[in-house]
């Protein structure tokens, strides 16, 4: 329902409270940082941009870990078979911060 | 006989939208629905890019393109020069090189003459470089607020090619379809000039002339091509989607083998857009039989400015009429034509 | 790009779906309801369908803004603009969705100053430029979208812009989610849950489908990768026997949701007491309109809204689309009458409703297929 695509900050905006310079894939655009208030970002950080404002902080940490989900699902077939009735603890398996 | 006019007439829209002249379906139905009925007596032409006539025993080909373009001018070209690149390249993907074209200026009162002059140069060197003579023009002047600046109306003609004949009943079920570079710069560049949406990009519109690709691709593949098409307003979707009616065949499209630009796929994902639904004006696509798809390919790609061609699908008996884009991953989906101006969406 | 590339990789997408047709019982049926619009047309755009098994229905939910706001409310907005003193903006969305005298496109081509904005702040930079007219922008959307035309509205205060205001169409989405639940024809086994909404609001908010209503819910990106994941996710509890509530979409949708963009929705917004949704009927608290602390920026405050009330015609059966009951191409209407070009109902008018999707990027594809499987 509601469209929103990753964007990198490049640059605050001087003077203007609240606005910075967002890249997607070479388009730039200001955008309002006003809803993440309580978590301001940083340059080179990445959001979610939806209608000109930043929704949330994206986690790279988060993707690292979502693409090593995904990328075991093949090579955990076999294991994931033996081991019955258990089977989700990989998603909220924690990993080191680093 | 004017009933039997007028029963032919299928168009019953109150009134002309933006959408028909956006180049999509709702332009289809007006051309289909109003204009052939009244002005073509036989149904016989394809709705090409140009028409062939006899004269004399010698075939031409004839366009008329008109310009209406905001802003005037944008980062890889201007009005002048589209209008001129325009016209060459209707005529050659219709298998015709441009010899003489003629020219109308609709101008707005209070346009700086400047302007005028800049894009009267501009024309000036896309004619030459084309190989083309301006051969006569008209003038008309229109009150202040009227016409957006300036619009311009061309007329071209010129030979045949030796050798080709284009003609959607010759396409066949494994041919190729072949593309001369990425799709949606042109597009995305006026989008982005115009300003209102805010967005900046290092992006350049592709206007150019094609005729030196398509007389590489048809000196290389000859009596191999079977159609050609600059994939302008609508984009590519809609060119292959009046492809696969005109022949009744299905277009197989490896959607992952299409050139987009990420600047153009940045700015489609940002607004919600289809690149394969954005103008282009210096590209074309072509059908070419199986056996010289090799060779024409090669051809493109040597020729200057053709480095980034691609075989991007071909055709098959199903889905008759439809464009189907297939991913590495086994799924596919039905690509249709433009439904109205492509408008940028949040949801 | 990033964060978006790489959920597209072809490899990981075999992988994933051969993972879901290794979870999935094929004695068993599964009816998933991807809530979101966004959801349905990446379903589609990404022929994901292609690639599921057949016993995995994925029924189309109400999350598309467009879709679900009656047609009357579009007259509404339409009726303030006719003063030629007002520019009406609105996302591109609006634009070709049909009133009863037309779509904005539509009146624009008779006339009316009809401006497409990317997004509310264009909207406050209009005014701005045009301080002797007035600026009206038609709001719509979900919890995604509400708190950035919140801000708009705390700024257009702040800077004291007289000539701007908003017609608020936002709506939320638990208790059509709760509508649609409760629906006696219904049965489902499970949530795709709305990726971006929950950006906002977090996951709490669906504790209930999984506590009372015993349903395990995913709340999903985008992506098609993120699309298989969650479907893994929903067969795993599944299997397990389990109802819970997990987050796929970890790298945007924090648990706890967006409190400044909940906060700033708090300030300028609260609950109708019920709202009309196309297709669905009316639903008690299921929509926002501005604070009289806001009225001045509240067309309709400022305005003398029609409150128009159109209805569908009755052999549009959008309802039951909508809560699953029907296919797209069941209604009736279906590619006859209902055309993305020509919308009746309301699933056809956004290119994310179910209708529209279907219709744009798979009902021919299926027609070919029955009749190569026909004639084979």
């Amino acid at each position: 329902m509601c469209l929103a695509i990753p964007g990198k900050i490049v640059e605050f905006i001087p003077d203007i409270r609240s606005l910075a310079l967002v890249e997607v894939a070479g388009v730039r655009r200001r955008v309002d940082l006003g809803l993440l208030d309580d978590d301001k970002p940083a340059k080179g950080d990445w959001v979610l941009i939806h209608v000109g404002f930043a929704m949330s902080k994206i986690s790279e940490q988060d993707a690292i870990e979502q693409m090593n989900t995904l990328a075991m699902l093949g090579e955990t077939e076999a294991a994931l078979q033996e081991i019955r009735g258990y089977g989700l603890g990989e998603e909220d398996s924690e990993q080191p911060a680093s | 006989m004017a009933t039997a006019v007028t029963s032919k007439i299928r168009f019953h829209e109150p009134q002309i939208e933006m959408a028909h002249g956006a180049g999509g379906k709702a332009s289809r139905r007006l051309i289909e629905g109003l204009f052939v009925p009244l002005l073509c007596e036989s149904s016989s032409g394809i709705l090409g890019d140009a028409a062939h006539i006899q004269m004399d025993g010698v075939l031409v080909g004839i366009t008329t393109d008109s310009f209406v373009v905001k802003p005037l001018s944008f980062p890889g070209g201007s009005i002048g020069e589209l209008a001129i690149n325009g016209t060459v390249n209707d005529l050659a993907v219709s298998g015709v090189k441009a010899e003489a074209i003629v020219v109308t200026f609709v101008l707005e009162a209070g346009l700086p003459t400047e302007i005028l002059e800049a894009e009267v140069r501009a024309m000036a060197k896309a004619a030459k470089d084309a190989g083309v003579i301006i051969a006569g023009g008209d003038t008309k002047v229109v009150e202040h607020g009227k016409a957006d600046g300036m619009y311009i109306s061309t007329a071209g003609i010129g030979r045949t090619i030796p050798g080709v004949n284009i003609n959607p009943a010759s396409v066949r079920p494994g041919d190729k379809v072949l593309l001369s570079g990425p799709v949606g710069d042109h597009g995305i560049t006026i989008l982005l000039a115009r300003g209102d949406l805010d967005f900046e990009a290092d992006l350049t519109s592709d206007t150019r002339s094609v005729l030196p690709l398509v007389e590489a691709l048809v000196a290389a593949a000859g009596p191999g091509v079977r159609w050609m098409r600059d994939p302008t307003r609508g984009g590519m979707a809609t060119s292959l989607n009046e492809l696969a009616r005109d022949c009744r065949l299905g277009v197989a499209l490896y959607e992952d083998d299409v050139p987009v630009r990420e600047t153009v796929r940045g700015a489609c994902e940002l607004l919600g857009l289809d690149p394969f639904h954005i103008a282009n004006e210096g590209q074309f696509l072509a059908v070419v039989a199986p056996e010289h798809a090799e060779a024409g390919l090669a051809a493109l790609r040597a020729a200057p400015g053709g480095d980034n061609a691609c075989l991007i699908g071909e055709i098959r008996e199903q889905p008759a009429g439809s464009v189907l884009a297939l991913t590495r991953y086994g799924a596919s989906r039905i690509v249709d034509m433009l439904v109205g101006d492509p408008l940028p969406r949040i949801c | 790009m990033k964060f978006v590339d790489e959920f597209r990789e072809p490899e990981l997408i075999n992988k994933a779906a051969d993972e879901i047709r290794r979870l999935a019982d094929p004695s068993r049926h599964y009816r998933l309801m991807e809530v979101c619009g966004g959801h349905t047309h990446a379903i589609y755009r990404f022929g994901l369908k292609d690639i599921l098994p057949e016993n995995i229905e994925l029924i189309h939910g109400p999350g598309c803004p467009v879709c679900v706001l009656p047609m009357g409310r579009i007259d509404d907005g339409l009726s303030m603009a006719q003063d030629p003193n007002v520019i009406f903006t609105a996302f591109g969305d609006m634009m070709r969705v049909p009133g009863m005298n037309g779509s904005p496109l539509e009146h624009k081509a008779r006339g009316m100053d009809v401006r497409i904005v990317y997004s509310p702040t264009d909207a406050i930079k209009l005014a701005q430029a045009n301080p002797d007219r007035h600026v009206m922008f038609f709001s719509i959307g979900f919890e995604t979208t509400a708190p950035s035309t919140a801000l708009t509205l705390k700024r257009a205060k702040s800077l004291g812009l007289s000539n701007f205001s908003i017609f608020c169409n936002h709506v939320t989405i638990i208790p059509a989610i709760r509508a649609i639940l409760d629906s006696p024809d219904m049965r489902l086994d499970g949530f795709i849950g709305p990726g971006h909404v929950s950006t906002v609001i977090g996951c709490r908010p669906y504790e209930w489908i999984a506590a009372n209503e015993k349903k395990p819910i995913v709340v999903s990106g985008f992506e098609p990768l993120d699309i298989l994941q969650s479907i893994v996710m929903l067969l795993r509890q599944l299997k397990n026997g389990e109802s819970r509530v997990e987050n796929q979409y970890k790298r945007v949708v924090p648990w706890e949701g967006n409190r400044a963009a909940l906060a700033a929705m708090a300030e300028v917004f609260q609950l109708r007491p019920f709202f009309e949704w196309r297709g669905l009927g009316f639903i008690s608290q299921s929509a926002l309109r501005i604070r009289d602390t806001y009225a001045e920026w509240d067309a309709e405050q400022r305005f003398n809204v029609p409150g128009l009330r159109v209805t569908d015609p009755k052999a549009a059966q959008c309802g039951e689309v909508l809560k699953g009951v029907l296919k797209p191409a069941q209604c009736k209407l279906f590619g006859n009458e209902c055309t993305p070009e020509h919308p009746i109902g309301a699933l056809m008018v956004s290119s994310e409703g179910s209708c529209a999707a279907y219709f744009n990027y798979e009902h021919r594809k299926t027609a070919m297929l029955t009749n190569i499987s026909a004639s084979a």
